[in-house]
């Protein structure tokens, strides 16, 4: 260190956050007497431009070198400050935060003893900024490409956004088809515009962009590198059909010895397809697939004396020789939209979903009524002979939501609009049907939503304000017992129906995005957003940013814009092409350093290898660390059994001070 | 608001209900009275209103079946508000003296049924039993249950517990007549005070024991050492988990064949509150010659026998059927001839209910363990 240090120290009030709490006049009177403090002062909202400005004048009149904020969390207004120390003509990493607010004044109450806790904190934060070091950031160019994973409504939105703007992208769906959830929803809530005739175009839209490759039946299998530089590996699984030769005519699926025989996907199980086939009418690409768990040929090596399929395709498109394929390319930033599963009833075996046919979920409705679903769009239940119409039709809200018994406390957000949605379908169809919807609350918060709530009520919907607790079998008749809580009376209710409105979870198959991507999880087990309020589409890992239902349950309206809110974020980077890569990284004192290899083992980002280095004569391993992918989160440096490896702004010399200050007495 | 009320409204987190109706919905006794656990956990949030509430003869129709806890969404446990509602009367010295009688006999000798300690081992007389001594090194420490200890009806099945154990070899010692109440049914009628004295006092008798593991005959004391005993640090099991082993691992042989339809009803100390569904049913699947039914009100929706929460001692007015015999008529229409239980109350209620029922004949109620030993031969 050249100069000796000059330290200013600022302290916020946070308007009565911090000065409620502490005294921070006190704080003032009390900082100026730490050593090398030149100047400390205290402002209402340092934040703010004349705080700021306080600081910057402060550097250029008193010369300071050194600069210490006492205020909120470092995550809210490092970056501030530090541009204010820049701006000043100082190295930014010269600031060291003291957060006097969360860690202090936000969880005490005593004046007197959060005032003793913040001049602990501020005499910490000054002990270390002494001894910090300038550090550079670097800047490393951005590829100008994105990788969207799922392709639902948002994976769909983003890519378009994205290719529009220039950009090539790789939309990765891991289905046959594009179209997600939305495709396989009858009308929207509440407008009740046609789901598959909005989505269809944007679907097509998306197949046919010169800047999207879409790559449906694949699945990611690696992703490396770091923001700007990702290198993503695919595998685009065996389709068993000749791309450039189907032409979608079906002619394989109606053929097909399991013809209407294997379980539907697409329609929730209440219908059958092929064991070669499109998952539905509208599927894009509009090329067929073979289900390798079904398909007889491939199951058991063997179909009849030949594969019908083989037989009856006009273009010899079938190819069972296919095999699967991995795709490699590089992209600048990754766009996380998988989605999300619907909550498995079974769950609440209370609701008799695993015993009864006549007990659906709402997903499973949406089919049933949907007119391109298994009975066209004939609300009937039953099979062959035993085919019936319902008349009495119940429906329960909160399965799986608001329940801390499944382990999902938050509420999904779409059921109650859904519900009503589907009550109203079902009026429409079946005018003289009684339809009941049980409740425990009404949540209907989005554009037009209490008027469509409002609107399904007139229809005569009767909504009975209870939650049911169990549904058995009577007499051939399902038993609802629920009590209706605004008369305080327990009900038997006997309908011939129940819609479960089943809620919404994470992606069952979670965990391996987590691992491709080393994403966080909230609470409620979706994905975790960098900031819930002010970074909602931003991951912690830099450049990878989520849209949909993946982050948490969302309507389509919220979907899509939260979508265009991922697509902006990621065209930000892809734009400016360039990025600034962490400057306060490891670092490894290559002459202590025993190349044991411990922090290799550590590292989550692979930043770190072994290499060979000449000392005095004998070749030795040493840990090197990659500076483009390096994080910064200390886990080596933190691991290192000889203290070679430091963390820049964390070294040894800097955090030991830290800690002692805290250690001694104010 | 004074403290101790504050401690009844955190206690059991009132403030967490969001009055969705489940606990009252599935309720299995407010079918046929006028107990509506909602709105005694609406009105008991008042804390004016305790001493109102504890003095509601409805408090006392709760079976303790645990229904309302398992399916409440918000982690509440309404049985344990009516359960606190039950203390603050007897607190009060109010209770009906059926209840403080059992409490007494507890108390004076160590059973609800007030019964001489010295006889609670009269069931084994002529029969080959081990008793454990305290130190003495035994992998199954059986715990009989008061219940089946004192009353004639149900003395068989501890007596083909122990005949199937000695076939099977298994290495046992019974408790003997030390052996306590576990004190689940004081803790029901709210005698909080007594229940914490009868564990002090169980905890440190059965921790004398150098036993592996504690089998207990009656879902009852299972759920209650299980779940009310921090202090016990020893497994705890109910018989069907080691007849069930024992079976597995072809330890107990079955040759007798049983031709008989049974059905399984659950008792709600088993599987409502401890999630044991599958043992029971495995045993009976075990049985040559057993056809093996099932309610249509099965498993976590089984319906209550109403033999719980101290409704040995706390008779409920209503004109309407009683849930056990509507058990029967379901387990008849079945054409079931065995309803199988695996619980001393449920195996009481159920056959009164038969015999009001008159399907004496066609039909009878039986202990898993009566089955078993048959089929043991």
């Amino acid at each position: 260190m050249s100069s000796k240090p000059k330290i200013g120290v600022y302290i916020c009030h946070c308007g009565i956050n911090i000065a409620k709490t502490v005294d921070v006049e006190e704080l003032t009177r009390y900082a100026v007497k730490l050593p090398n403090v030149r100047v400390a002062r205290d402002y209402s909202y340092m934040c703010s431009d004349p705080g700021q400005l306080m600081i910057r004048e402060d550097i250029r009149k008193n010369g300071l070198n050194r600069v210490v904020v006492a205020s909120c969390s470092p995550r809210m207004h490092e970056l501030t400050f530090r541009k204010a120390l820049v701006e000043a003509g100082l190295n930014p990493y010269y600031l060291e935060i003291a957060n006097i607010r969360e860690h202090c004044s936000w969880v005490h109450k005593d004046k007197q003893e959060a005032t003793a806790k913040a001049k602990k904190l501020l005499q910490a934060a000054v002990a270390k900024v002494r001894f910090l070091e300038p550090l550079q950031e670097k800047e490393v160019d951005v590829e100008a490409s994105a990788l969207i994973i799922g392709g639902g409504i948002a994976g769909i939105q983003a890519s378009l956004d994205i290719a529009n703007a220039g950009f090539k992208v790789y939309l990765v769906e891991k289905t046959p088809s594009i179209g997600g959830r939305m495709s396989q929803l009858d009308k929207t809530f509440p407008t009740l515009d046609c789901s598959a005739c909005i989505l269809t175009p944007k679907m097509v839209d998306a197949a046919s962009h010169p800047n999207i490759t879409l790559l449906t039946y694949s699945q990611v299998e690696s992703i490396t590198g770091y923001v700007g530089n990702f290198q993503v590996k695919v595998r685009k699984k065996a389709r068993y059909v000749d791309f450039s030769k189907c032409t979608g005519c079906g002619l394989c699926a109606e053929e097909c010895r399991l013809a209407d025989r294997v379980k539907s996907e697409f329609n929730m199980g209440i219908g059958n397809r092929s064991a070669i086939y499109l998952p539905f009418p509208q599927a894009v690409p509009a090329k067929y697939t073979v289900d390798p768990h079904s398909c007889l040929f491939l199951t058991r090596g063997k179909c009849g004396k030949s594969p019908k399929c083989v037989e009856a395709c006009p273009a010899g498109a079938v190819d069972f020789e296919q095999k699967d394929e991995i795709v490699e390319f590089k992209t600048g930033t990754v766009i996380v939209a998988t989605g999300f599963d619907v909550f498995d009833a079974a769950r609440k075996p209370e609701y008799g979903y695993s015993d009864y046919d006549n007990v659906l979920t709402g997903l499973e409705m949406e089919r049933l009524i949907s007119s391109s679903g298994p009975t066209g769009g004939k609300l009937v239940l039953g099979k062959g002979d035993g085919e019936y119409v319902p008349k009495e039709i119940a429906f329960i809200k909160c399965v799986g939501s608001r329940d801390k018994s499944t382990g999902n406390e938050y509420c999904s957000r779409v059921c109650c609009m859904y519900t009503a949605k589907l009550a109203h379908l079902v009026k429409d169809k079946l005018p003289e049907a009684n339809v009941r919807i049980y409740y425990m609350d009404v949540r209907a918060f989005g554009k037009g939503f209490e008027e469509f709530y409002d609107r399904v009520r007139r229809e005569g919907v009767r909504y009975i304000r209870g939650n049911p607790s169990e549904i058995f079998k009577r007499n051939g008749k399902l038993v609802i017992m629920v009590e209706d809580t605004l008369t305080a009376k327990p009900l038997e209710d006997e309908v011939d129906m129940v819609v479960l409105a089943v809620g919404l979870e994470p992606r069952r198959d979670a965990r391996e995005v987590i691992d491709l991507l080393r994403l966080s999880q909230s609470s409620d087990r979706f994905f975790l957003e960098a900031h819930p309020k002010l970074a909602p589409v931003d991951t912690a890992t830099e450049g990878v940013y989520l849209a949909g239902c993946a982050q948490g349950p969302k309507d389509i309206p919220d979907t899509v814009a939260q979508a265009k809110g991922a697509a902006s974020s990621a065209l930000v980077l892809l734009s400016s092409g360039k990025v600034k890569v962490q400057a306060q990284i490891s670092w490894v004192n290559e002459a202590t350093c025993r190349g044991c290899g411990y922090c290799v083992e550590i590292c989550p980002y692979t930043a770190i290898e072994l290499v060979s280095v000449n000392k005095m004569g004998h070749e030795v391993n040493v840990a090197r660390v990659n500076e483009a992918l390096c994080k910064g989160c200390g886990a080596c440096a933190a691991g290192c059994l000889s203290g070679s490896v430091q963390q820049k702004s964390f070294m040894d010399s800097q955090i030991l001070p830290q800690i002692a200050a805290l250690g001694g007495k104010s | 608001m004074n403290s101790e009320v504050r401690s009844f409204l955190e206690k059991h987190d009132l403030l967490g209900c969001v009055q969705c109706g489940r606990c009252t919905g599935g309720c299995p006794v407010t079918a046929r009275t006028d107990l509506n656990v909602r709105r005694v956990i609406y009105e008991s949030i008042d804390e004016k209103m305790l001493d109102k509430m504890s003095k509601l003869p409805d408090i006392w129709d709760c079976t303790t079946c645990s229904t309302c806890a398992v399916r409440c969404p918000k982690g509440l446990k309404p049985l344990e508000v009516l359960i606190g509602l039950r203390e603050v009367l007897v607190e009060s010295g109010m209770v009906q003296s059926t209840v403080r009688d059992a409490l007494e006999s507890v108390f004076q000798e160590g059973n609800p049924w007030k019964k001489p300690r010295a006889t609670r081992l009269d069931w084994a007389e002529g029969l080959e039993v081990k008793i454990a001594e305290p130190g003495e090194k035994v992998e199954n420490l059986i715990f009989v249950c008061c219940t089946v200890a004192y009353d004639p009806k149900l003395q068989d099945i501890a007596r083909n517990l122990v005949k199937v154990l000695n076939k099977a070899g298994v290495d046992y010692g019974l408790v003997g007549d030390g052996e306590t109440c576990c004190s689940s049914e004081v803790y029901n009628l709210g005698e909080a005070g007594l229940f914490e004295m009868m564990v002090e006092d169980n905890t440190e008798l059965l921790k004398g024991f150098a036993a592996d593991r504690m089998v207990t005959i009656s879902p009852h004391c299972y759920s209650t050492f299980k779940n009310q005993y921090p202090l016990l640090k020893m497994e705890i099991v109910h018989y069907t988990h080691l007849i069930s082993e024992l079976l597995a691992e072809g330890k107990l042989a079955l040759p007798k064949e049983v031709s008989k339809k049974v059905v399984f009803h659950d008792p709600c100390y088993l599987g409502k509150k401890n999630n044991v569904f599958e043992e029971p049913r495995f045993i009976l699947k075990q049985v040559p010659g057993v056809e093996v039914l099932e309610f249509e009100r099965k498993k976590e929706r089984s319906l209550c026998c109403e033999g719980g929460g101290g409704k040995m001692w706390v008779e409920t007015e209503s004109r309407k059927e009683r849930l056990a015999e509507t058990r029967i008529k379901d387990a008849r229409a079945l054409g079931a001839d065995v309803l199988a239980v695996a619980c001393p109350f449920c195996i009481l209620t159920l056959d009164d209910a038969l015999k009001a029922k008159g399907f004496e004949e066609e039909m009878k109620v039986a202990d898993i363990l009566e089955i078993l030993h048959e089929a043991a031969g």
